[in-house]
C-alpha cells in the first residue's frame, strides 16, 4: 500500500504555524484584556472566545463569508491578486482560528497570576513597560502560557471542519491528516484510515509528552506542587 | 535637598490629603492602618496618581497638577521597598540587584553589584533565588536592589514588618545605619511608635488621610498636639478635663483636682498621662501629703515579660465591673516590693508629667 506522506508534513506546518500566529495574537490579547474592564471588553472575551464553543463548521461557514471572493478581507486580498480560500493559508487560518482561545485563556490566567507588586518594582527601577514584560511578566507566567500553547497545538493538528470548509481536500495542498482519515474512511479505505489514526496519535503523544519534559527541564522547582 | 510632598486624592473611604516635606533626615510616617499611609507612599512612587497637588524632589516636578506633570515610575528615580519586598522569584540575588543598571557597561555594572552586595553583607548568596533566603537576608537584597540604581530619594513601606520578632532588633540598626550613609530624603511608612521612635529623627503623623501632627519626634512625643496624636503615640491614660484656674484642671473621668507644671495658655478638652510616667509613692504622710496625689486599689494586674500592667481604681474600692481609671506599667522589681504593700497605695501623678490636649 503506497501512501501519500504529504497530509503529515501539511499537518505539522498548519499546526506549527497556527500555534505560532496564537502564541503571540492570544498573548497579546491576553495583555490588552488585562487592563480593560466594562461592557467593551466583555463583549471582546465573547467574540475571543467564540471559535470555542460554535461548531467547527459555523466558523468555517464565518471564515468563508470573510475570505471569500465577495467577503471583505477576500476581495481585498483579491485586489492584490490572492486568494485564501482552497490553499495552504487557508488551512492555517481555520486552525489558527479556531485554537486561539484555548491561547488566550491560558495566556491571561497565567499573566493575571503575576503579583502585581513585581511589576511595580521593576517599573520603579526604571524598567519600560516592554522590559517589565519581557523581563518579568512573560517568564512568570511562562509555565501557564506554555500549556496553553501545547494545548492550541494540539487543537490545531486536530481542527477538520472549519478546514474542510475552508480549505477543502486538495491533496498535497490542503488535506491535511484529519481530512485524509475522513476521505479515506468515505472511500472505504480502512487501512489507510487505520495508518494516518496511528501517525496521528504518535504525533500528538511525541509532542505533548516532548514538550513537557523540555519545559520540566527548564525549570524543574517551579512546578508547585512538584514531588521533590 | 527635600522631598516636597503637597497632594490629594480621593479615595473610597476618605480624601487623602497630605503636606510635609522630608529633608536628608529619616522621616517616619506613623498612622494607624488604614490612614492612607501606604496609599501616600506609592503616590510619591508614581503608582498612583493623585487628583491634584505637587510632588517635587530637590525641585524636580514628579507630579504639578497644575502643569500636567505626572512622570511614570520608571523616571522619578526613587528607591521603594515593598512590605513583602517583592523580590524577583525567577531571578538570583545578584540578578534581582542587578535589574535597574541596565543603562550601565557591563564592567561597571558587576562592579555596581559587587558593592551593593558587599554593603549589604550578602557575600555568598549571589546566586540563590530569593525563596532560599531569610526573612533578613531576603529585606538586605530588596533594599540593596533598590539602592544599586542610586535613588534620589528612598521610600520604604512597612520595611520590618514581615520578620519575626527576634530578628527585627539587628535588621533595625542595620537599616538605621545604611539611612544614616544615605544622607539622601527617606521616607518610610510604619504603624509601630517605637520603631518610628527609633529609626527617624522626624515624624509625621497620619490619620484618616490627613496630617495630625509634623516635626521633630521628641517634640510629638513630649507634646502631642491633639489626643488622637497623643494615642497614637501611646497614651494610655486620659481623662476630659476642665480648667479651673491658671494652673489646675479638673479631672472630669478621674473624679479629681490636678495641679499643672506650667500656666495653662489654651483651655484644655483631655488631660493624660503615660503609664510608665504614674510614680507609686511610700507610705510616708509627708509623701502622701504631695500634690496629685491620690489613693488608688488595684482592679487587675496583667503580666508582660520583664514588667508588669496595672489597672487602678482612684478614691475607692473598686465594683464589680473592672471599670479602672488607670493603667500603669511597672518593671518587676518595683512590682515586687509594690505587691507586699497594702491597699490602698498612693499614686502621684506629677504635675511635669501631665498632657494637656486641646479639643
Amino acid at each position: 500500500m503506497a501512501l501519500d506522506l504529504s497530509p503529515i508534513r501539511i499537518s505539522l506546518e498548519t499546526s506549527v504555524t497556527a500555534t505560532a500566529i496564537t502564541l503571540v495574537t492570544g498573548i497579546a490579547a491576553a495583555i490588552w484584556r488585562a487592563n480593560r474592564r466594562g461592557i467593551g471588553a466583555a463583549l471582546m472575551d465573547g467574540l475571543f472566545l467564540l471559535p470555542l464553543v460554535l461548531p467547527p463548521t459555523v466558523v468555517g461557514f464565518l471564515l468563508l463569508l470573510i475570505f471569500g471572493r465577495h467577503g471583505p478581507l477576500g476581495r481585498l486580498l483579491l485586489h492584490f491578486g490572492a486568494t485564501v480560500v482552497f490553499s495552504w493559508p487557508a488551512t492555517v487560518i481555520a486552525a489558527a482560528v479556531v485554537s486561539f482561545p484555548l491561547m488566550y485563556l491560558s495566556a491571561r490566567a497565567a499573566l493575571e497570576q503575576v503579583d502585581p507588586r513585581l511589576l511595580q518594582a521593576a517599573r520603579t527601577l526604571g524598567a519600560s513597560e516592554w522590559c517589565v514584560f519581557r523581563r518579568i511578566a512573560l517568564p512568570l507566567a511562562w509555565p501557564g502560557i506554555l500549556a496553553g500553547t501545547i494545548l492550541a497545538f494540539a487543537r490545531a493538528l486536530g481542527e477538520f471542519g472549519a478546514t474542510l470548509m475552508l480549505a477543502g481536500s486538495i491533496p498535497g495542498r490542503t488535506q491535511t491528516i484529519p481530512i485524509a482519515i475522513y476521505f479515506a474512511v468515505e472511500a472505504n479505505d480502512l487501512h489507510q484510515a487505520a495508518a494516518w489514526s496511528l501517525i496521528d496519535i504518535s504525533i500528538s503523544l511525541t509532542m505533548i509528552a516532548g514538550m513537557y519534559y523540555w519545559a520540566h527541564l527548564r525549570s524543574p522547582e517551579r512546578t508547585q506542587w512538584s514531588r521533590r | 535637598m527635600a522631598l516636597e510632598i503637597q497632594f490629594e486624592k480621593r479615595l473610597a473611604s476618605f480624601n487623602l490629603s497630605v503636606e510635609f516635606s522630608c529633608g536628608a533626615e529619616p522621616l517616619a510616617v506613623l498612622g494607624p492602618s488604614g490612614a492612607g499611609k501606604s496609599m501616600t507612599l506609592r503616590c510619591i512612587a508614581g503608582l498612583e496618581r493623585p487628583d491634584r497637588g505637587r510632588i517635587a524632589i530637590n525641585g524636580r516636578a514628579l507630579f504639578d497638577s497644575s502643569k500636567g506633570i505626572n512622570l511614570p515610575a520608571r523616571e522619578r528615580r526613587a528607591g521603594l521597598l515593598f512590605q513583602n519586598y517583592a523580590l524577583f522569584p525567577h531571578l538570583t540575588v545578584a540578578e534581582n540587584i542587578s535589574f535597574g543598571l541596565d543603562g550601565l557597561p557591563p564592567a561597571q555594572r558587576t562592579a555596581r553589584v559587587q558593592k551593593k552586595i558587599a554593603q549589604a553583607q550578602l557575600e555568598g548568596l549571589e546566586n540563590r533565588p530569593p525563596h532560599e533566603l531569610s526573612g533578613g537576608e531576603q529585606q538586605r537584597v530588596a533594599l540593596a536592589r533598590a539602592l544599586a540604581i542610586e535613588p534620589e530619594f528612598l521610600l520604604l513601606d512597612e520595611p520590618l514588618s514581615a520578620l519575626d520578632t527576634h530578628l527585627r532588633g539587628q535588621i533595625e540598626r542595620q537599616l538605621i545605619a545604611t539611612l544614616a550613609q544615605f544622607r539622601r530624603p527617606a521616607l518610610f511608612v510604619t504603624h509601630n511608635m517605637e520603631e518610628a521612635y527609633r529609626m527617624a529623627t522626624n515624624l509625621v503623623v497620619l490619620t484618616k488621610g490627613r496630617v495630625a501632627a509634623n516635626g521633630a519626634k521628641e517634640t510629638i512625643f513630649r507634646q502631642p498636639p491633639n489626643l488622637e496624636v497623643a494615642l497614637l503615640t501611646g497614651l494610655k491614660n486620659f481623662s476630659r478635663a476642665k480648667q479651673i484656674s491658671a494652673d489646675k484642671v479638673e479631672a472630669l473621668d478621674w473624679n479629681c483636682t490636678l495641679c499643672v507644671a506650667r500656666a495653662i495658655s489654651t483651655p484644655p478638652a483631655y488631660v493624660g498621662i503615660r503609664a510608665h510616667y504614674i510614680d507609686f509613692l511610700e507610705a510616708s504622710p509627708r509623701e502622701r501629703a504631695l500634690t496629685n496625689t491620690f489613693p488608688c486599689w488595684l482592679v487587675r494586674a496583667s503580666e508582660t515579660p520583664f514588667g508588669i500592667t496595672l489597672y487602678l481604681q482612684l478614691h475607692h474600692t473598686p465594683g464589680e465591673t473592672g471599670a479602672y481609671h488607670l493603667q500603669a506599667e511597672l518593671f518587676t522589681e518595683k512590682w515586687l516590693q509594690l505587691r507586699d504593700q497594702s491597699q490602698p497605695w498612693h499614686v502621684r501623678l506629677a504635675p511635669e508629667s501631665l498632657l494637656l490636649l486641646p479639643s
